[in-house]
Order: structure tokens, then sequence, then C-alpha cells
């Protein structure tokens, strides 16, 4: 029987491997590759906390319902994303973020 | 379950070419929803992987291919010492995290507890003073204006 904890820990590694492809990467598709890594890490510590701690009303969705509204805002975050990496190559010819000097403040 | 999650993250990050990353990040959000469906929450499951596989997964292929060049398609490895210093810091993160899990009694919880069914979720989502669907609402409608404002081609500038 699996317990919370072997939940929470693959999240842990999840979010530790989405860590270092920020930091290590320069391709801003592979840094929207770890982006979406960490949020699906927080997204299985929300249902897996909301599914085995216990619960005083008679239905707890909450934890589950905040997942839907956060998978849904990754979504639109990736097509917002895609979109500039797409301009950004059509100007640049390049999708490499230290590549990108006119984005520089 | 747990190998296909994590391996598969890797390989989205670590694969040479970033076709096979792709790929390994769909991989890696099949995994998740695999997880959720252990952890009993079906609903949550499917709509991850109708989302992710079916929507940001494709999205990305998509843009894989329309901006894929030879140049950067087998990309040039990090330095070793920025790739030392990323694995590091993920290790760090990982183990902190992992000690703050263990410290605690979270392995004392081991039966699913929670039951809550389609129907309930629905009721949350919808009823009440639920500000839920109306706010992602507006959230896509601004992501999608906002993608297609930033993709589209302006045609004046073009010369005739």
């Amino acid at each position: 029987m699996n317990s919370l904890s072997d939940f929470v820990i693959v999240s842990a590694m999840l979010f530790g491997i989405g860590i270092y492809g920020l930091v290590t990467k320069r391709n801003a598709l592979r840094l929207l590759f770890a982006v979406e890594i960490m949020i699906n890490a927080a997204n299985l510590n929300f249902v897996a906390f909301n599914q085995y701690l216990p619960y005083q009303a008679a239905t707890n969705a909450t934890g589950q319902t905040f997942v839907l509204f956060s998978i849904a805002l990754a979504a639109a975050e990736a097509a917002v994303i895609l979109a500039i990496v797409v301009v950004a190559y059509r100007l640049h010819q390049d999708v490499d973020v230290s590549e990108l000097k006119s984005m520089e403040g | 379950m747990m190998v296909l999650t994590v391996g598969s993250a890797i390989v989205a990050l670590e694969a040479d070419e970033i076709i096979y990353g792709a790929m390994g990040l769909a991989g890696s959000l099949l995994g998740v929803a695999m997880l959720f469906f252990l952890l009993e929450a079906p609903y949550v499951a499917v709509f991850q992987i109708a989302v992710y596989i079916g929507a940001v997964a494709v999205l990305i292929l998509f843009t894989v291919m329309l901006v894929r060049q030879e140049r950067w398609a087998k990309e040039v490895p990090a330095k070793s010492l920025t790739r030392l210093a990323g694995v590091l810091t993920g290790l760090a993160v990982f183990v902190a995290l992992a000690f703050a899990v263990l410290a605690t009694n979270l392995s004392q919880f081991t039966q699913v507890v929670n039951t809550a069914t389609f129907v309930d979720i629905g009721d949350l989502i919808s009823t009440g003073d639920s500000p839920i669907l109306l706010v992602l609402a507006l959230v896509l409608a601004a992501s999608v204006v906002g993608a297609l404002t930033l993709s589209r081609v302006d045609r004046e500038e073009k010369p005739q």
C-alpha cells in the first residue's frame, strides 16, 4: 500500500529535476519543459494531501478542484510561452534565451 | 509508475533531440496522470490526460516542428560547471524536501480517505458563488487572444 510520503517524495524528485533544468538549460523549449515538470510536482502534492489527510466535511474535493484550475492555467501559460517562442524564432532565428539580447533590460 | 514519471522527466530535459525531449515530457505527464489514478482521483487524471497529453504535448510538438533547425536541434551541451551547479542545486532541493518529509509522520497515512466523486467536484466548481469557471474562462480567453496577437503575421509590413 502506498503511503502519503511516497507521493510527496516523487513530487520532490520531480521538483528537483525541474530546478536542475531551469538552472542548466538555455533553450526556451527546455525551460518550458522544466516549468511544466515543476507544476506537475505541485499538482501531485495537492491531490496526494487532499486524498490522504482526514477531513471534517462530508466531502472534500478542494485539492482536486484546485488542481483542475492549476492544469488549465498551465495550459494557458504553455500556449502563451509557445507563441513567444515562435515570435522569438521569427525575429532571431534562434530559441536560445541567452541569445535574445534585445530582451535585456 | 514512479520510475516512468521520474525517468521520463529526466529524458525530457536530457534527450539530445528536442523532439525526443517533448515525447519524454509527454511520458512524464502520463506518469503523473497514472499517479492520480493511484490516488483514486480519476477525474483529475482524465483531465490531466486530456489537457496535457491531448493539447499541451501536441502544441509543443507542433512548435518544435515549426521552429526546428539543425543548428539547435542538437543543441550544444551546457558547460560542465553550469551542469554541475544545476545537478547540485536540484539535488540540494530534493534532499532538503525529502528530509523535511521524512522528519514528519506523513508515512502513517496509508489509506485514501477522500471519496469525493465527479458530482462533488462538479458541485464545488459550479454551484454557489464559486468563480472558478468564470475566472478560468477569462484566463483561457485572454491567453488565446494573447497567443494569437503574438503569432499574427503583420501583413502590412511585408513588401508587396
